[in-house]
């Protein structure tokens, strides 16, 4: 089957999620994506994320490089070394596309900024995602993903205004620009097609995650107002909360947006006689008793199954949903047909279960294949066959320690 | 600030990366962001409103944020006249993106295959909470019931309390940005071949990437993560969980210790400026980093580094605690707010706010700007969002359906 990206080359160096993820996406739908690597210095996803197979670390044992690399061909290079960074060199030139997510002047410390690679490639776009953009005072502050959500603001706005702050599991912004990323590969590749050249894309992933804080911003600049969290709050719909259900820490969400999905709640309810106040007819009425109305529909759901309210709630009109936690959301039935969960083969891991695309594409469709490659699993294939290097220079190349 | 750039200070085509390619927008909150992306790229992005408008424009700094850059027209759908200049429309343009269910299509008699038939090249992305292919696609769902369903909830909020969302809505967010990039991964696609496709976002499925690595610790090891609030979990082997947000003196800031070179680096670091004040005790002064592994680490070790880092972070404001970070390159951040970001000078220095007027009040509105920078340059924003037909005799000029009026 043809996919949407063949032809499309790519060479990816750095770690985490920011710049492979980039990698992987174009990789789902068909780009050839060669991952640079070094024993030297490990991808953070190899070597400091668990969970690893067996609860046992090692960095070829590690489930968030697996779910971040499958279909890519690894090789390992020392870019230090000449010999490497020769080769390097030699991918690139033969690349479309380049995503690096090293600290910002790295790539140019090693002579692999763009200025030199364009030198040999015109065609090239080069893509750097980094925490703060590649300028700026704080350019070169080291941070993570968690740090970033800070920065941006979803850590203040995640949790109950009466407690510290919540955090959001995992490097959030790390993903949304990923997002922003895939979008400004695919329309650099779109200019490229006008004027022949490729450019630099330089990715903000502070700047991209601001993006998600926009509407906050224009109220704080329009009016002042500072938004804050307030748990499962809302300022239109009301209720608005997860309430517990049966069985152990089991919730389904739900929320109700105008006073025709009031009425529906109420008959789901029972119609019971304390949601029969006219104050409550009214969204103001109902913010301003939202306390009670949390605590009541609570009692109501706490005993039944969470599925079985979903179900009432849906087909009265009412919006609703599970809180589907991990071992939920590979039976979610709604999630079912995407086949967002597909079993990967993986050398050490055995078969394990790797993530497809948010969205898909009827025509050509995302193929994973492939699990997560080993260290330097594709030297040969990579340096021998498409750069067609021989056994003999290949030989020395391995003296000279290239790949280390 | 960055200039203001309007419709009479058209920018170069060539600076913009889809200048010259025309979306149809017929999305409601959900689907704004895809949009706005493509409008930010430079694309011509008309969003398509019904007569009384999109009804979103009632969430109105919402509306505002992820409507810049469109223009608007209204058309009747309901009416086989509308749904004729719909399809005509499409017969011109490159991308189509609307957010209907299936029964909403039905109900306004309309069907992306036979839109794609007046146009086998459009790109049609149909964003939808659930994907078009779910079991239940018209089970309605808003913001909170997106983020319960795709998992992230699970992973939030303190333990004796019911899991939470962002407070600040995200769901959009994430579907409508994916949903960009399903629609240029197809744009890529018809380049190469000439054909256009349907790309149909799940927004439950745009939640996933927030999950990071948590489903593993279900499909490896059989585990359930759970929300721990200003904890870090799903980090450790022990299942430790981690302390990430601490109280300071007026605030609230990130901090944890790494492993890897700039772990080791900043852990020293701060035990080093904890011994300065005398707040480090015996213990803490031995402890190896280079041995040092979160990720190993046992779980008494984890909980008597917190004991004795929280007091005294709780000692430092914000603002001594970030030039303290600074200065020692520790791996931590204050905790901001929307005030904070606005005074950010990281993003201030980068020239990452574009102004463009309030439609309603005039006023000028700081947009967010730059996350993707060309060669250099921040693509602007092309204006503010439209009312309701504002460009309604352009538009269907330039799309060969009526004369253009007279300015």
């Amino acid at each position: 089957m043809s996919t949407a990206l063949q032809g499309l080359n790519v060479v990816e160096l750095g770690g985490f999620a920011a710049g492979p993820m980039i990698g992987k996406h174009l990789g789902d739908f068909g780009a050839e994506v060669i991952r640079i690597e070094s024993r030297l210095h490990p991808d953070g996803f190899r070597g400091n994320y668990p969970p690893y197979v067996d609860n046992q670390p090692g960095p070829e044992r590690a489930g968030m490089f697996a779910m971040t690399n499958n279909d890519k061909l690894a090789v390992t290079l020392n870019l230090k070394s000449p010999a490497g960074l020769a080769l390097a060199r030699r991918l690139i030139d033969r690349a479309d596309v380049v995503v690096e997510n090293f600290t910002p002047g790295s790539m140019a410390r090693l002579g692999l900024g763009y200025e030199t690679l364009a030198e040999t490639n015109r065609r090239l776009v080069m893509l750097s995602s980094c925490n703060q953009g590649q300028s700026g005072p704080r350019a070169h502050r080291p941070g993570f993903g968690t740090h970033l959500s800070a920065q941006g603001g979803f850590i203040h706005l995640t949790g109950w205004p009466d407690r510290e702050p919540s955090i959001l599991w995992g490097p959030y912004i790390d993903y949304i620009a990923v997002g922003y990323g895939l979008v400004a590969v695919l329309a650099a590749l779109e200019l490229r097609e006008r004027t022949g050249r490729g450019s630099y894309v330089d990715i903000s992933q502070l700047e991209a995650g601001v993006q998600f804080v926009a509407p906050a911003l224009l109220e704080f600049f329009a009016a002042g107002f500072v938004a804050g969290r307030d748990g499962n709050r809302d300022r239109l719909a009301c209720p608005h909360g997860a309430y517990p259900c049966a069985g152990e820490d089991r919730w389904c969400a739900l929320s109700v947006h105008d006073d025709g999905e009031w009425l529906a709640l109420r008959r789901v309810l029972g119609d019971p006689a304390w949601a029969d106040r006219p104050e409550l007819a009214s969204a103001l009425g109902r913010q301003a008793a939202a306390p009670e109305l949390d605590r009541r529909i609570g009692e109501w759901t706490s005993g039944r199954p969470r599925e079985e309210v979903v179900r009432a709630m849906r087909a009265a009109g009412v919006h609703a949903a599970p809180v589907n936690d991990m071992a939920d959301l590979h039976g979610d039935p709604q999630l079912a047909p995407r086949e967002v969960f597909r079993p990967l083969p993986h050398a050490v891991l055995g078969t394990y279960m790797g993530v497809g695309p948010p969205f898909s594409l009827s025509d050509t469709p995302a193929q994973l294949s492939a699990g997560a490659p080993l260290f330097g699993e594709h030297n040969r294939e990579v340096f021998g066959g498409i750069l067609g290097i021989g056994d003999e220079e290949y030989a020395r190349l391995e003296a000279e320690r290239a790949f280390e | 600030m960055g200039d203001f750039t309007g419709s009479d200070r058209p920018l170069s085509s060539r600076l913009r990366p889809l200048g010259g390619l025309r979306a149809l927008d017929l999305t409601g909150p959900l689907g704004w962001l895809c949009g706005k992306i493509l409008a930010d790229l430079g694309a011509d992005v008309v969003k398509v409103e019904s007569p009384g408008g999109d009804p979103g424009r009632a969430d109105r700094y919402a509306w505002l944020a992820f409507n810049a850059g469109k223009r608007s027209v209204v058309l009747e759908l309901e009416t086989a006249a509308g749904r004729d200049v719909l399809l005509r429309m499409a017969a011109g343009a490159d991308f189509l993106i609307a957010t209907f269910t299936p029964a909403e299509l039905s109900r306004l008699g309309l069907g992306w295959g036979e839109v794609s038939r007046v146009n086998p090249a459009l790109v049609v992305t149909s964003i939808t909470p659930y994907g078009l292919d779910a079991p239940d696609p018209e089970a309605p769902a808003s913001d909170l019931e997106i983020m319960a369903a795709g998992g992230p909830m699970s992973l939030a909020g303190d333990p004796d309390r019911p899991p939470v969302r962002v407070t600040l809505p995200q769901a959009a967010g994430w579907t409508g940005l994916y949903a960009a990039g399903g629609t240029l991964v197809a744009h890529h696609h018809r380049r190469r071949t000439g054909r256009g496709q349907h790309v149909d976002v799940s927004a439950q499925a745009c939640m996933i990437p927030i999950l990071v690595q948590a489903p593993m610790w279900w499909s490896m090891l059989g585990k359930v993560p759970h929300r721990s609030g200003p904890y870090l979990v799903g980090r450790n082997v022990h299942g430790a969980p981690t302390r990430n947000i601490w109280r300071c003196a007026d605030g609230y800031v990130t901090f944890a210790f790494y492993g890897g070179g700039a772990g080791r680096h900043s852990n020293r670091e701060l035990v080093a400026w904890m011994a300065a004040s005398g707040a480090a005790p015996g213990w803490l002064l031995d402890l190896d980093w280079e041995t040092f592994d979160p990720a190993t680490a046992p779980p008494d070790l984890l909980q008597r580094l917190e004991a004795e880092v929280a007091p005294f972070l709780e000692s430092l404001s914000e603002a001594e605690f970030e030039a303290g970070c600074v200065q020692r390159r520790i791996l931590g951040y204050a905790v901001a707010t929307v005030a904070d970001i606005a005074a950010d000078p990281q993003l201030a220095a980068r020239g990452s706010w574009q102004e463009l007027p309030d439609p309603e009040t005039g006023k000028a509105l700081c947009y967010p700007v730059g996350y993707a920078r060309f060669d250099g340059e921040v693509l602007p924003i092309a204006g503010p969002a439209p009312s309701p037909g504002q460009h309604q005799a352009e538009v269907l000029a330039e799309y060969g359906l009526v004369e253009a009026q007279p300015a």
